[in-house]
Order: structure tokens, then sequence, then C-alpha cells
């Protein structure tokens, strides 16, 4: 991995991190990488492979909690709120 | 009141000497709580002590009281949580600096179902951040030393559940497993572990590293408390859009045969590791038990498959922790800069190393190699597991390659990421696992646990626990 491919990875996870950490993580990224590639040697394409019987079961989308009762107590946790709300940053 | 014996007492026993009225539950949840305070001085097995333990035995006493003969077997009982599983009102911080002061505002549904069963909680317990780790070196709030010999890990990522545990702090615990994270630290500690099922038990307030991995599982010193405090958790949730329906009775039959994919055990295992190993299915072999070699021709993929599919999840599930909504903000001019600088200094390293490689494969012009072809690796190792169980009761293995290590040992992750090795095939297929101790390796003089692991079909957890205890009864 190449320390272009390591700026646009850094900023698709959305993290900063200090330049005298990339270096050691380049390397340790190659050799993690080198390591699982070798799944590349199983052949995955004899029959048909059952993808996942695990699914996600919803429930129906009825019956909801009373407006507001939630709010206080998970506003209490958000770094940052005015009134009833989350405050951030301008996003444009 | 006598003096309580908590390095005898197993949940069973002390629930007959509750019922018995040998001592009450407030001077059981104070021994509890004297004892921690002084042993994690030396271990640091907990992150914080709950204090109101004592009074907390107050209502199970007037339970007690009320009903003698009728009573929950966790009545009472002190149980160590897992930093990561919520606790209502109480801080739940993965031992992540990002969630340092977050305070869970509801209790996972294994909590809930604990506490309609009458139990106590002793504390929260140390752990690798967000359970990426095998050591428990990983977390933000010091390390936790193995009480079988402090100088020594005690296995990760639930090792401060462990340590608890094995070094008496507390009759039992609970922890997460998502690629041997009960296992491993019951093996290097010499307890019990057990990862469910997948959806045997809710994943509903344990908070995610990789959704379709993790379960919540018991650590305790015998089989017996192992299936109580299962019983107690498992069942169906609506809260978990993964959780199993109820299961059936339990299949009371006897296990007759176990298979061992031997060729695959020679990889990279100490010596005496698999001496332990082999004496103990020559035991069992005496008991009648019928061993028989296996080939599961994907299982040396596993840990390949477990290092791409956990951390892409990991990257995924640890998206929500972005300064904003809760936990952890560091200031900055923008919302970009916002996000990056809180994730930067709020996550550890191994931390920041997994979400750059869940990242990367499954980002654009990768995931096809990397990501997809990893699932589909998993599938055949399902099916690896499914042909086998055609013609055995159960597979079994170590737990671990070694027994405990030193600190800082395995500072290379991929040293640490092999750890794994024989734990990571069973969350890749659903199915449980228990590590039982049987035998013993000695490093530097000290004789250091080692784990046998039993690994069953879906729902088969009876099974383990079968021959569980035959294990155990070898004391070997």
């Amino acid at each position: 991995m190449d320390s272009r491919e390591l700026e646009k990875l850094k900023m698709l996870a959305r993290l900063s991190i200090a330049d005298e950490e990339l270096q050691m993580l380049q390397k340790d990224l190659g050799a993690i990488l080198e390591y699982i590639s070798k799944i590349r040697e199983v052949r995955t394409d004899v029959g048909a492979l059952l993808m996942d019987e695990h699914r996600n079961v919803f429930r129906e989308d009825e019956g909801p909690h009373e407006t507001g009762i939630y709010t206080k107590i998970l506003l209490q946790e958000a770094p940052n709120h005015e009134g009833s709300y989350v405050k951030v940053k301008k996003i444009l | 009141m006598g003096s309580i014996d908590l390095e005898n007492l197993t949940i069973k026993k002390t629930h007959d000497h509750l019922v018995r009225g040998d001592f009450s539950a407030r001077e059981l949840g104070s021994a509890c709580l004297k004892r921690a305070e002084e042993k994690n001085q030396e271990t640091n097995a907990f992150l914080e002590i709950f204090e109101d333990v004592i009074e907390a035995g107050d209502e199970a006493d007037a339970r007690i009281r009320e009903k003698k003969k009728d009573t929950p077997l966790l009545l009472g009982i002190p149980l160590a949580i897992k930093d990561n599983i919520l606790i209502k009102g109480r801080v739940v911080s993965c031992a992540s600096k990002i969630l340092s002061s977050y305070k869970a505002s509801y209790d996972a549904t294994a909590i809930q179902k604990l506490k309609q069963a009458g139990a106590v909680f002793l504390g929260r317990t140390n752990m690798d951040e967000f359970a990426m780790g095998s050591s428990t070196e990983n977390s933000a709030f010091g390390l936790t030393k193995n009480p079988r010999d402090v100088r020594r890990v005690p296995g990760g990522s639930s090792g401060g559940s462990a340590a608890a545990v094995s070094g008496n702090l507390a009759l039992a615990a609970l922890g997460s497993d998502t690629g041997g994270s009960i296992r491993q630290p019951a093996s290097l500690t010499g307890i019990i572990g057990l990862k469910p099922t997948y959806g045997a038990v809710s994943r509903s307030g344990l908070i995610a590293l990789a959704s379709s991995l993790d379960q919540i599982g018991p650590l305790t010193k015998t089989i017996a408390d192992a299936r109580l405090l299962f019983s107690a958790i498992r069942g169906h949730d609506p809260n978990d859009s993964t959780s199993l329906p109820n299961a059936k009775n339990d299949s009371d039959k006897k296990p007759r045969t176990v298979g061992v994919p031997r060729t695959f055990l020679a990889q990279g295992c100490d010596p005496d590791v698999l001496k332990c190993f082999e004496a103990t299915l020559t035991q069992l072999k005496n008991r009648g038990y019928e061993i028989r070699d296996l080939n599961l021709p994907n299982l040396p993929y596993s840990l390949a498959v477990y290092y791409i599919i956990q951390p892409a999840e990991a990257s995924t599930n640890l998206a929500r922790f972005d300064g904003i909504r809760y936990g952890l903000s560091a200031p900055a001019p923008d919302i970009a800069g916002v996000y990056a600088k809180t994730r930067g200094i709020g996550f550890g390293r191994e931390v920041r190393r997994r979400i750059l490689i869940g990242t990367f494969v499954l980002s654009s012009g990768y995931a096809d190699a990397y990501y997809r072809k990893a699932r589909a690796v998993r599938e055949l190792i399902r099916a690896d597991f499914d042909h086998a169980f055609k013609s055995v009761d159960a597979i079994v293995m170590p737990t671990t390659p070694s027994p405990a290590f030193m600190f800082g040992a395995k500072s290379d992750p991929l040293a640490m990421y092999a750890e794994d090795i024989f734990a990571t095939s069973a969350n890749l297929a659903g199915v449980p696992a228990i590590s039982v101790p049987s035998g013993r390796a000695e490093r530097d003089g000290i004789a250091l646990p080692v784990g046998f692991q039993i690994i069953a079909p879906h729902g088969g957890e009876g099974t383990l626990f079968a021959i569980g205890e035959d294990v155990e009864n070898l004391a070997l």
C-alpha cells in the first residue's frame, strides 16, 4: 500500500492520523493485507454457494412510542445541544 | 455469619448458602466488594466497581425471605459485566477514550434478563478497546493482569471478565465473543468460557464490533454455572433482528463421537499444548468416546477470512462515533474536522488500524477481491462444519496455540491475530463453542492453564455442556 492510497483511506474513514504513525501503519497494513490475501487461493466458483441463510427480521412498523419520552436521556449524552436538538457545525 | 469463602464458591453453592441463610445477599455483596476492591489493585480486572452492590443485596434478601423454596438461582449473585454491555444509567466505555464517560440509556436484553432473575452487578470489566485484541493490552485504561501469573496477559478481549472470575473477584461474568474473545481469555486464566450459537443470546445493548459474529456469553468456574447463566440470558428478542426463535427442548442425547481436525492443529501450536490436548482426548476415549480424524479443508483460511469480515463490519459499526451524538467531541473549525479529529484522538491505535483495513477491503476496486471473496469462503467454512457434523457430535481443538504470554510479547499485529487461529471458525460458522480447562503447560516455573475447546452444531450448547462436564471431571 503506497502513501497515496493510505491518504485516501484516512479520508474515507474520517480519521486524522499523525504523520509519524502513518509510516508504521503502512508497514503493518502491508503485512496484514499480504496475510489476508491468502484467501485468493480458495476456489469459490465451484457449485452454487448458499450465501447467507441469515436475514434481518424486521418488526412491523407500528406502535410508535410517545414523542419525546427518550429525548432528554439521549440528549444528555450529546456533546452539544440546543433545546431538543443535537447541535452541529454547519454542513455546507 | 462465618467468613464467605469466595475462592471456593460457585453460583450453585452460593445459592444454597443464601437459601439456607448461612449468609445474606447483603453480606455476600459486601464480601465481594471488599475482595474486588482489594484484588483489583493487583489485576485491574474492573474499570469500575459498583459500591451499591451491597444495597442491591437487600432486595434479594427480601425476595429470599418472601419465598424460601422458589427463588431463582441467580438471586443476589454478584456478577461482573464486560464494559461493552449496557446497564442503564452506568458508564459503558468499551475501554475507549471516545466513550469514557458515556452513560447507557437502556439495559441490554441480557442485563434485563439477569435483573429479572435477581442477579446483582459488581462492576464493569476491562477489555481490549471495542473488543479488538487478544490480551486486553489495547484498553485505553491500563493493562489487566492474569491472576495465574501477573507478568502475563489474561487474554482478551474479555480479559477483565476472565481475570475477575479466575481471581475469585466475581462468581461469574459476562463477556462477548467475536473471534474468541470469551474462550481465549477463559483458556488463559483457567476458567470456563462459552460462545453461544449466533442468535441464541440477544445482541441488543451489546456495543457492536462485528454484527454477524458477535455473541454475549458467560465466563464461569464450572460447567454447571455456565449452563445456568446461559439459560438465564438466552432467548428470542424482537430488538435483535438476527435473534433466533426460542429453542425447543434441548436434546439430552449423550454425545459419543468427537472429531479432530489433526492436520490443521499441527500448524503453529506449542508442543506441550498439543500434548495436553492429546492427553484429554485419550482420557475421553477411555470414557467411551469415539475419536475420529476429520478434514475440514477450508479451516486453515478461517483466520484470514475473519480478519477481512470483522474489520469490514467494525469499520461500518464504528462510523457512528463521530463526536456528534455522543461521547468525545474534539473541537475543529468545520464538521469534517470534528469527525476526523474526534476519531483520531478518541480511538486507540489498534482500532484505527482495523478501521483502515475494513475501509480498504470494502472500498471500490477491492471489495470483490477481499470482502465478497471472504464471504464466499466463509460459506465454504460453514459448509465444512455442516458436513463434519454429519459424522460427529462435536469437533474439538485446543482453544489457543499457547498458554498466557508475557506483556508486550505480541506487539506485531499479525502475531496477536494468530492467537485467534483456533477460535474464529466457530464465529464464522455461527456454531457454539466452549473452552474448558484441561491440563497445564509450564512457563518460567509456573504451570499455566490450557484450554480444551469443544464446538457443536447450531443450537448444540447441550452437547458442549455434556462433553464439558466429562472434561471437567477428568481433572487433568
